[in-house]
C-alpha cells in the first residue's frame, strides 16, 4: 500500500496565523509571566526569585496599599457595571424587541455612544462635567437640584462613581444589542400564548423572556468582567496616568502601567510591572472558568 | 385598549429619554464647536449664527496637530490588521474545518485560548519584542499586535460556519482537479456573512484602541487618531475652542460612517456574538 504524502498543504493554511498568533501574543504573554518570577539584584543580575515579586505586591509596604486600591476600586467599577449597565442594557432591550414603531432607530441612535473612542467620550463628559463650562450646574438648576452639583471628577469620593456612570453610559450598547438578538429570537407563539393566558408584559418578562436569555446574561456578565478588569483608556483619558484625585480613580490597568512605565520620580519596573500584568491575568481567568464551569453547568441543570 | 395605547406611549417615552442622553455630549460638542469662546460659555445651546460662527478652534488644530496625518494612520493600521486578520484566520479556519489530522483539536483549542486573554496583559513582552525587532514606533508593529489579538475570535468563527458549508461543492472540485489552495478561496465567497461579522465585531476595538499607539508607537510619524486626539487634548485642555474642534473632527467622520453601515455593522456584531 502506497502512504498518503504528507500534507503540506494543512501546514501552509495554518503556520501564519499560529506564528503570528505564537510570536505576538502567546510568547510575550508567556515572557511576561516568566519576568514576574525573576528581579534584579543589586548588582544588576537578572535572578530567579519564584513568587517573591507577588508576595511584595500583595504584602509589602510599598506595593500593598497601591495594589489593594486599584484592585477595589476596579471591583466597584466592575460592579457598577453589572448593577446598572446590564439591567439598564436589558431593559431597553425588553422595550426594543416590544415590536415598537421605530425601533431600528432608537437602536442605532443608542448604540451610537459604543462606537466612539473611549478617549473622545471620557474628555467629551469631563468639559460637561466642568465647573469651567457649567453644564452640569445648569441641568441640575433645571430639575431644581442646583444645590447638589460638585466638581465631580475633582473629589475623591465622586471620581470613581462618575467614572463608572461615564463607561456605564459608553457601553450600554453591548449588553442592549446582546440581549435583544436574543429576545427577538424567542418564538412570538411562545408569548402570543401567554398574553391569551392573560399574561402581562411583567410576567411575559420573568416567566418566557428571562429565563430563555440567561445564557446570554451569562455571556454579557464575562464579557464585562474582562473588559472591566482590563480598563485602562477611560480612566487614562480623563484622569491621567496618577488616575487622580490622589488615586481616588486608580484601576489595575492604570496601575499596570505606572508601575511597567514609572511616574513622576518612580522609575519604571518591568519585574513588578509583569507581576502585576499575572495578577490581571489569573483575576481574569478565574472569572472566565468560574463562567465557563459553574455557570454553564447550572444552566444545563436548569434545561435537563 | 387604552391602557395598551398608554403603554406603547410609555416606551417611546422612555426610548427617547434615553437616546437623548445618549446623543445630548455628541450634540453638545458639535454645536460647540463652531461658537467663539464668550457664546460657548454665555449661551452653550445656542446654534451658531452669523455673528458667533468661528473656525478658530479648527486653525489652532491645523497649525499645531497633523490631524489628516493621524487620520492616515488609524486608516492604514486598521484596515491593515483586519485584511491580514481575515487572511491568515480564514486560511487557518479551512484547515481546521475541512481536514482531519492528529493535531487539529489541540490546535484549534490553543487558538482559542486568546478568545477571553487580553493581549493587553503581555504589554512588557510586547514592547520587548519590538524592541527586538526594531518594530518600536512603526505602523508595522500595531497591525501585527491587533492580528494576533484578532486571530483566535476570527478562526473561532470562520471555523463553525466553514463546517457548515455542504462537502459536495468542494468534493466536485476536487474531481474536476482543483488542488486545495484553489478550493480554499472558492469557500471564501461562501462564508462572506461571517467575515462579515468577524470585520463588525473587531473593526472598532482597533480603530478605538489608545493603549498600543501609546506605548508601542507613541512618535509624531505614527500617531493615530486617537493617540494623537488624547495628546492634543492634554495640551490644550483651557482651550475650550481648540478642544471641541478635535474631539468634533474626531467624532463627525466614525458617527457618519457608522449611521451609513449601521445596519451591517449592528447585525455582524450580534450574529456573530451570539454565535
Amino acid at each position: 500500500m502506497k502512504r498518503r504524502p504528507f500534507p503540506w498543504h494543512i501546514v501552509v493554511f495554518l503556520a501564519p496565523a499560529v506564528f503570528v498568533y505564537t510570536l505576538f501574543m502567546v510568547y510575550p504573554l508567556v515572557g511576561s509571566l516568566a519576568l514576574s518570577l525573576q528581579n534584579k539584584t543589586q548588582s544588576g543580575v537578572e535572578v530567579f526569585v519564584g513568587l517573591q515579586n507577588y508576595l511584595a505586591l500583595f504584602t509589602s509596604e510599598n506595593w500593598a496599599q497601591p495594589f489593594w486600591n486599584a484592585f477595589w476600586n476596579n471591583v466597584e467599577f466592575f460592579a457598577y457595571h453589572m448593577l446598572i449597565q446590564n439591567p439598564v442594557g436589558l431593559f431597553l432591550a425588553v422595550l426594543l424587541a416590544s415590536r415598537i414603531r421605530g425601533a431600528w432607530l432608537y437602536r442605532t441612535v443608542i448604540f451610537t455612544p459604543t462606537i466612539l473612542s473611549v478617549v473622545i467620550v471620557g474628555f467629551a463628559w469631563k468639559l460637561i462635567l466642568n465647573p469651567a463650562w457649567g453644564i452640569s450646574q445648569g441641568i441640575l438648576d433645571l430639575l431644581g437640584l442646583g444645590h447638589l452639583n460638585q466638581p465631580w471628577l475633582g473629589l475623591e469620593s465622586t471620581a470613581l462613581p462618575t467614572l463608572s456612570l461615564i463607561s456605564v453610559w459608553q457601553n450600554i450598547g453591548i449588553p442592549m444589542m446582546l440581549f435583544l438578538a436574543a429576545l427577538i429570537r424567542i418564538p412570538d407563539e411562545l408569548i402570543e400564548a401567554a398574553r391569551v393566558d392573560g399574561a402581562g408584559a411583567w410576567t411575559v418578562f420573568w416567566r418566557i423572556q428571562l429565563p430563555l436569555i440567561l445564557p446570554t446574561a451569562g455571556i454579557v456578565a464575562v464579557l464585562t468582567f474582562v473588559g472591566n478588569f482590563n480598563a485602562f483608556d477611560l480612566i487614562y483619558a480623563t484622569q491621567g496616568a496618577l488616575a487622580g484625585p490622589n488615586f481616588a480613580s486608580d484601576i489595575l490597568g492604570t496601575f499596570f502601567f505606572r508601575t511597567f512605565f514609572g511616574y513622576q520620580l518612580q522609575p519604571g519596573d518591568p519585574y513588578m510591572g509583569a507581576t502585576v500584568a499575572g495578577v490581571m491575568l489569573l483575576i481574569i481567568l478565574s472569572g472566565v472558568l468560574v463562567y465557563l464551569f459553574a455557570w454553564q453547568r447550572r444552566l444545563q441543570n436548569i434545561q435537563f | 385598549m387604552t391602557r395598551n395605547w398608554l403603554g406603547v406611549l410609555g416606551v417611546h417615552l422612555a426610548l427617547v429619554v434615553y437616546s437623548l442622553l445618549a446623543l445630548f455630549p455628541v450634540l453638545l460638542v458639535i454645536l460647540n464647536a463652531f461658537k467663539d469662546r464668550l457664546t460657548i460659555f454665555s449661551a452653550p445651546y445656542a446654534l451658531p449664527n452669523a455673528q458667533t460662527f468661528t473656525l478658530e478652534g479648527f486653525r489652532t488644530l491645523q497649525s499645531t496637530a497633523n490631524f489628516p496625518a493621524y487620520f492616515l494612520n488609524s486608516l492604514i493600521v486598521t484596515v491593515g490588521a483586519l485584511a491580514l486578520m481575515i487572511l491568515l484566520s480564514s486560511m487557518a479556519a479551512f484547515a481546521l474545518a475541512e481536514y482531519s489530522f492528529r493535531l487539529n483539536n489541540l490546535i484549534g483549542l490553543y487558538l482559542s485560548i486568546g478568545i477571553m486573554v487580553p493581549i493587553r496583559l503581555g504589554t512588557v513582552g510586547i514592547l520587548q519584542l519590538a524592541k527586538d525587532l526594531e518594530l518600536v514606533n512603526t505602523l508595522w508593529i500595531l497591525i501585527l499586535v491587533y492580528t494576533a489579538q484578532g486571530i483566535p475570535l476570527a478562526v473561532f468563527v470562520l471555523s463553525s460556519f466553514m463546517r457548515q458549508l455542504p462537502k459536495d461543492l468542494k468534493d466536485a472540485a476536487r474531481i474536476d482537479g482543483a488542488s486545495e489552495y484553489r478550493i480554499y478561496w472558492l469557500t471564501l465567497p461562501l462564508i462572506r456573512p461571517a467575515i462579515g461579522s468577524v470585520l463588525a465585531i473587531s473593526m472598532i476595538p482597533i480603530w478605538n484602541d489608545l493603549w498600543f499607539p501609546l506605548i508601542l508607537a507613541p512618535g509624531e510619524a505614527t500617531k493615530t487618531v486617537v493617540l494623537g486626539a488624547s495628546v492634543f487634548l492634554g495640551q490644550f485642555v483651557n482651550d475650550y475652542n481648540a478642544v471641541l474642534a478635535a474631539l468634533t473632527l474626531a467624532i463627525v467622520p466614525a458617527v457618519l460612517l457608522y449611521f451609513v453601515f449601521s445596519q451591517q455593522l449592528i447585525r455582524g456584531i450580534t450574529s456573530g456574538a451570539v454565535k
